[in-house]
């Protein structure tokens, strides 16, 4: 999603055991019908407004030569590579420092339980409004970063968006910066449902810190984590905001990812069909990441 | 001598534990400064920006406060001197209204739809349940084109409707979820007894269903909105500059870095008051949604 959620989805991970649904009994006659009635304007939402563009992209991409121009075109190659950068390192970092920042929080200190409403702020900010904040912050020698850099240590602060590198490190930084407190709240939330006797019982059997973490509370966690992580590689992959205005895929193009630069094909460079070709190339990765995550969905129970 | 030994063992380990115990409190205090800081350094700068007197300004000049802060940005905004916001609020009603009709749809198609499925047990509801999973895990980015030809086709394109459209689809599929999720705990036998007595199911949606929803219904609401605030790529290209919202007239990024971005800025700041507002005000039910979903209800 063009904004990763509020709220994740519904990952029932822990503790209890996987819901069976309430025996059906058929419905009948009026009852049917109002059903059907209730649901229907979900049904016509998801046919016109998912299944029809959905099927009007795949229309759209369908000439193959597209895919020739993509793979002779300088740019995607780089944009693929931006792409699993981002992806890759952005959504791993952020998942794991959001689940040891998780155990931070549960510390039982005043000042820690002050601090989580300031560490959450980043999050209820609005993306665009926050991504510029780092697009100026990291302007050059004019932005806050290098002036505090200079005036702290007296060392010249590099040009963040002149260098490919650079600027896709500033993306990733804005993306941590954004997601990584909505997800430590998703993990907080979780190891607060971890019942204590099973900490009770380890502590008993010796097991302290860094062992605790390990073998009690991953291990409980580990499914969750799958799937948060699954989930984050999806809206990461379609994560336009961050990109398109912290370094703006400059210098050159060099730092594009496949939905910025999808965007640019389509509007800026008037071919919309290109860019439509550019972001269904990730659909070989997109597919199975999807089936596995509805399998999960489905079968996931506790491993207490 | 063995009586030696057996004192000094526990006295050994425990300033061992204690000398952890005060590690582990200077660890966390200095986790926490870095975590102050790292939160706050963008935040700070936007207001830096927004508070310096002199239009376009977004220099560092060392200072680390603006050596006379002015409330010129905001002044400028308010009264809608600055330039890209002479229209700043009906900008901001734009905004308002997509993001407020966003809410409303996505509560009611939302819980309709899983009233059918979870409270009357419409068969094939999985079905239902499965669509919207598969919507969610859709990247809304990458059905931007498609949306700019379609809308352009129904002769929407430049409508707020066409946006509100957008914001609906895509926040539907997570009302489905933690509404189905939320149902799981409230009793069948409630919506059963009422239709012994004779309640049409209209009436069951009305009386039990919603009222009982009501915590989930929240953060649904709040969860719509603030997608639909959050969003720059669909207002960006399914409306033109005749009906601007808020979040893209920070896009001027692009055309003209030379813009008043003390103003520029300290919209965006007021822009971003009210979801923080909401999520604070309602940040109890927030919390309970978000250990319902980490634990599956």
């Amino acid at each position: 999603m063009s904004t990763e959620q509020l709220i994740a989805p519904a990952p029932s991970a822990l503790v209890k055991g996987p819901w069976r649904p309430p025996s059906h009994r058929h419905l009948h006659g009026s009852d049917l019908r109002w059903a059907l009635a209730f649901a229907a304007p979900y049904a016509a939402v998801f046919v016109a407004l998912v299944v029809y563009p959905f099927g009007y992209a795949l229309w759209m991409a369908r000439t193959p030569s597209l895919y020739a121009d993509l793979i002779s075109d300088r740019l995607y190659l780089s944009t693929i590579i931006n792409t699993l950068f981002f992806v890759g390192l952005g959504v791993n970092v952020k998942m794991f420092l959001a689940l040891l920042l998780s155990g931070f929080f549960l510390r039982p200190r005043w000042w820690i339980r002050a601090l989580l409403p300031v560490y959450v702020l980043p999050w209820a900010l609005a993306a665009a409004q926050a991504c510029i904040s780092f697009h100026w912050m990291l302007i050059g020698e004019q932005g806050l970063v290098d002036g505090l850099l200079s005036a702290l240590f007296g060392i010249d602060g590099p040009l963040w968006f002149n260098d490919p590198w650079l600027g896709m490190g500033s993306n990733t930084i804005a993306y941590l910066w954004k997601w990584m407190p909505f997800w430590t709240l998703i993990f907080l939330a979780a190891r607060m449902t971890i019942p204590r006797n099973i900490y009770d019982a380890a502590e008993v059997d010796g097991a302290t810190g860094i062992r605790c973490f390990v073998h009690v509370t991953f291990p409980l966690l580990a499914n969750l984590y799958l799937i948060c992580t699954l989930l984050s590689v999806l809206w990461t992959l379609g994560d336009f905001t961050t990109v398109f205005l912290v370094s703006g895929g400059g210098p050159a193009g060099s730092t594009e990812v496949l939905a910025t630069l999808g965007f640019h094909y389509a509007f800026d460079f008037g071919r919309p069909a290109l860019g439509v070709a550019t972001v269904l190339s990730a659909l070989p990765v997109l597919i199975p990441i999807i089936i596995v995550l509805m399998r999960r969905f489905h079968t996931s129970g506790v491993q207490v | 001598m063995s009586l030696a030994v057996d004192v000094a063992k526990p006295m050994r380990l425990a300033r061992g534990r204690h000398r952890r115990r005060v590690l582990t409190e200077i660890g966390s205090a200095a986790l926490g400064l870095i975590l102050l800081i790292w939160s706050l350094l963008p935040i700070y700068n936007m207001l830096l920006i927004a508070l310096d007197p002199e239009e376009g300004e977004i220099e560092f000049a060392g200072n680390l406060w603006t050596p006379a802060p002015s409330l010129d940005g905001f002044v400028d905004v308010i009264t809608q001197k600055a330039r890209y916001l002479e229209d700043f609020w009906q900008q901001f009603g734009n905004s308002l209204f997509i993001g407020l009709l966003t809410m409303v749809l996505t509560v009611l198609i939302g819980s309709l739809a899983s009233f059918a499925v979870s409270r009357m047990r419409l068969s094939k509801g999985s079905l239902l349940t499965n669509t919207a999973l598969l919507t969610y895990a859709i990247p809304a980015s990458f059905l931007i084109v498609p949306y700019y030809r379609i809308m352009h086709a129904y002769g929407l394109y430049d409508n707020l409707w066409a946006v509100i459209a957008a914001q609906v689809t895509f926040a539907t599929p997570f009302a489905i979820l933690i509404l189905q999720l939320y149902a799981r705990l409230i009793s069948l036998e409630l919506d059963d007894s009422a239709r012994v007595d004779g309640a049409s199911p209209v009436q069951v949606y009305l009386r039990i269903y919603l009222p009982l929803m009501v915590p989930a219904l929240v953060v649904v609401a709040i969860y719509a909105l603030l997608l639909a605030w959050n969003d720059y790529l669909y207002q960006a290209v399914l409306l033109s500059p005749h009906n601007m919202t808020v979040s893209m007239t920070q896009g001027q990024l692009f055309a003209d870095v030379d813009a008043e971005w003390n103003a520029m800025m300290a919209a965006a700041i007021i822009y971003t008051l009210p979801p923080i507002a909401l999520l604070f005000a309602f940040r109890r039910y927030v919390a309970a949604s978000l250990t319902m979903l980490s634990s599956g209800a």
